[in-house]
């Protein structure tokens, strides 16, 4: 274990010239945005200082830069590891102190408080060990590493195990979700949770028939979630159609949208199509917001009914004469959970749904030719597939399953306004697909959980949410530039069954 | 036909599309020598504003407020300077390690560099909306007619000139010195440009510096010409100059321009004779018919796919 000064590879001046790089950058990008805050007063806005921060943004810029320098030249783990630990404990700090700047912050000091505070201390000094759990472990000394070596680490053995057991894996999962509401039954906010990430998974899956197995990136994916959520808030309203009849219908119509507007544009290529799914997005979202008359414009559409129990029962406390309810029906006391439960059932036996499609179109020539077509698209072409209609099939089943889960999300709601399809919604769709490694249905579901799960449960740093949303991204991009899942494994393999492709590959 | 509410357009609209057009830079040249779409250009445009507007705060402050030509230099040189720092960061830390990658890991990696920076710029200014006083008031009616005067402000004046003079300065870089022929070279072959003795690295991070620091002058335009900016602006003016890009043929300066220009008249040709609430709806709609028509934009190259 060489120490930092003399190592062989670098010399002090050399660290001291990276460092004071650094240093005015994180000078240069943190003095104006940190250290100057503009204040609204009634005389217009004036400016306050904030030296801390930018001392603070300096600091943890020179340690964490430090800490990736001796990682770099793979010198001593402990001291990597008590770097980046200090530049993250600084960070923290930083954002304590934004904190502290509100005043709702400065309330007197009561047990209650004092109580949150030990926890808080509890979950910091948690925090700290994770994170130096993380850099230390994963911090190599040694500096080649082969093959053979690469293959006994514990990443790739997890990989195999994954590989040759994904329907065990895959079974344990559907299980789990299914005995959910059995284990949390009582707890309100778990099953709301557990409601909405299923949401997120349906509408990865079916956005990974688009971007995972046909390969085209869909920017706009949240354009049919609008018209599936819209056609049934208004069929409803407007004819009294029940729930069960609206949902394939709500499907239908998304599918027809998606091939409305998929044929003209499928033709493009890549980055273009993104571009104009892109567009289509914010159309329609335009469209849904000044249409007045049709969907209420901003103001949304509020009330919408919601699902019986397949239209033998209602969940209401009090029904009308002649209608029965859910708890007389089984005989049982009434409680809010039912419909809960019952809803968590639904989305996921609609999310089940979208995976068995998906799972058995794979298998049929045309998810075989959405495959091919992904890998290479001229080679497809001199092979006699047609890419624009098979394009156009992926885009409307995609649509289809987006247009089932908006007609759920209305009636789970009970109200819809534009504000919920905006684009962040897409990209967050697209970030749980490509997160999950593009094509593979489980990682979808840990992407999910990731992306939505853990961030609803730290709701009360509602501020920094979406800033650690965009961070994470960025560094799960940069840690698996493939996805967590990140295994193109064809559907169908020649004369060979999975495990055997997947032993040969790693002996 | 009212011939002074049509030449009050056409000078909005110009005004508009210089603004859209130098964002749009950024995203062409970007494109071009790596083939992503920078997706967080948009906020990068947003700190440029931010930049300008803190700066004239400063300035105000200090009382230097009053003589025009030194707070109006003073904002352009620290907002592109701080701002060009920010996009190189941007692409050091959240492009560069993803450049060998697949597209879509660097496009996913820019959205949430976007959101990032969105909610970072929130949580260190506020949330609220920041207005501020007119700075540059005044300007010269061309034009007297019995219902409606045409006015040319002097920001507008100085917005069109500051383009024309950034277009030609850049334009200039781009064709005459030893930094654009080694942009230009990366741009037709990376591989090659690296073996003659290009540092491709330092290239492209020049790049990324040059088109930031466009966006932050077209911050500070609309900082000075609306006067209200907020930490949300980044992302529509990001999605229209990307349009304008992909309008103008991606990958050509020039197109870039002509295509912001292109926007802004249709903008606010649109919305000063037709419906405002649609205005967007009519840029995208372009959009999709430029690409379905003219794939390659109005003054790009059609590109041969090879195997």
């Amino acid at each position: 274990m060489s120490s930092l000064l003399t190592s062989a590879r670098v010399t002090p001046a050399e660290i001291a010239k990276e460092l004071a790089f650094f240093a005015v950058i994180a000078f240069m990008m943190s003095i104006m945005i940190l250290g100057v805050e503009t204040v609204d007063r009634p005389t217009g806005l004036e400016l306050a200082l904030r030296w801390d921060l930018v001392i603070l943004a300096i600091a943890s810029t020179l340690v964490g830069r430090l800490g990736l320098i001796v990682r770099r030249e793979h010198m001593s783990r402990l001291l990597q590891a008590v770097l980046i630990v200090v530049s993250a404990v600084m960070v923290f700090e930083m954002f304590v102190r934004f904190r502290d700047m509100d005043d709702r912050w400065a309330a007197p000091v009561t047990f209650d408080m004092a109580f949150q505070s030990v926890t808080s201390v509890i979950v910091f000094v948690a925090m700290i060990a994770v994170v130096f759990a993380i850099a230390y472990f994963s911090a190599s000394t040694k500096r080649v590493v082969t093959e053979e070596e690469k293959a006994q680490s514990i990443s790739s053995r997890l990989q195999v195990a994954y590989r040759t057991n994904t329907k065990k894996i895959g079974f344990v999962g559907i299980l789990f979700f299914f005995i959910f509401p059995l284990l949390f039954g009582e707890n309100r906010s778990a099953i709301d949770l557990a409601t909405l990430v299923m949401i997120y998974i349906m509408l990865g899956w079916g956005l990974n028939i688009v971007v995972g197995l046909a390969g085209l990136l869909d920017l706009g994916y949240v354009a049919f979630y609008a018209v599936g959520a819209y056609s049934y808030a208004l069929l409803s309203q407007h004819f009294g159609l029940s729930f069960w009849l609206c949902l394939p219908m709500a499907g239908i119509f998304s599918a027809s949208f998606g091939i409305i507007l998929g044929f003209p544009v499928l033709r493009l290529r890549g980055d273009y199509l993104a571009i104009v799914t892109l567009g289509f997005g914010e159309i329609i979202r335009v469209v849904l917001i000044n249409w007045y008359n049709l969907t209420g414009g901003p103001d949304g559409i509020a009330s919408i009914e919601r699902p019986s129990f397949f239209g033998l029962a209602e969940f209401s406390r009090r029904v009308p004469e002649g209608v029965t309810s859910f708890s007389d029906l089984f005989g049982i006391d009434y409680s809010s959970m039912h419909r809960l439960i019952f809803l968590y059932y639904l989305i996921l036996i609609l999310a089940l749904v979208t995976n068995f499609v998906t799972m058995r179109l794979r298998k049929l020539p045309i998810g075989r030719a959405w495959e091919a077509l992904r890998e290479d698209e001229i080679a497809c072409r001199s092979l006699g597939i047609n890419p624009t209609n098979t394009k156009l099939s992926a885009f409307a089943i995609g649509a289809m399953f987006g247009g089932f889960a908006g007609a759920f999300f209305a009636t789970r709601q009970g109200f819809i306004s534009p504000e919920s399809f905006t684009f962040l919604e897409s990209a967050v769709i697209l970030a749980i697909v490509v997160m999950g490694g593009m094509g593979s249905q489980i990682g979808v579901v840990l992407a999910a959980i990731v992306m939505i799960g853990f961030p609803e449960m730290f709701r009360e740093l509602a501020e920094y949410r979406m800033l650690i949303f965009g961070a994470g991204m960025v560094a799960i991009m940069l840690w698996r530039p493939r996805g967590l899942l990140s295994f193109r494994d064809p559907t169908i393999l020649l004369n060979m069954s999975k495990k055997e492709k997947v032993a040969g590959e790693n002996s | 036909m009212d011939w002074a509410y049509f030449l009050q357009q056409l000078i909005n609209g110009l005004t508009l599309g210089a603004i859209y057009g130098l964002i749009a830079i950024g995203y062409t040249m970007v494109y071009g020598i790596i083939g992503m779409i920078n997706f967080a250009h948009g906020e990068i445009y947003m700190l440029g504003a931010f930049h300008s507007l803190i700066t004239f705060l400063i300035c105000q402050a200090a009382g230097i407020s009053g003589i025009l030509p030194l707070t109006l230099l003073l904002m352009l040189v620290v907002s592109m300077v701080m701002t060009s720092v920010y996009g190189w960061g941007v692409e050091r830390i959240a492009y560069r390690p993803l450049r060998g990658s697949f597209r879509l890991a660097a496009l996913i990696s820019a959205i949430g560099m976007s959101i990032f920076l969105q909610n970072f710029v929130q949580i260190a200014q506020g949330a609220r909306v920041k207005a501020m006083q007119p700075f540059i008031k005044g300007g010269i009616t061309l034009m007297e007619s019995p219902n409606f005067n045409v006015q040319l402000s002097y920001m507008q004046i100085i917005i069109i000139v500051l383009t024309f003079v950034l277009m030609v300065v850049f334009s200039t870089l781009i064709a005459k010195t030893s930094l654009g022929r080694a942009q230009r070279a990366c741009e037709q072959d990376r591989t090659m440009a690296g073996l003659l003795g290009i540092n491709v690295d330092r290239t492209i991070s020049t790049t990324f510096v040059m088109g930031a620091a466009l966006a932050s002058v077209a911050g500070m335009m609309v900082t000075l010409y609306y006067g209200v900016i907020d930490f949300y602006i980044g992302f529509l003016a990001g999605v229209k100059a990307f349009t304008a890009a992909v309008l103008g043929g991606i990958g050509s300066l020039p197109g870039a321009m002509l295509g912001g220009l292109l926007i802004g008249l249709i903008e606010s040709f649109w919305s000063g004779y037709l419906t405002i609430e649609y205005k967007d709806v009519a840029t995208f709609g372009i959009l999709v018919l430029v690409l379905i028509f003219r794939p390659w934009g109005l003054l790009g190259k059609p590109e041969v796919e090879k195997v």
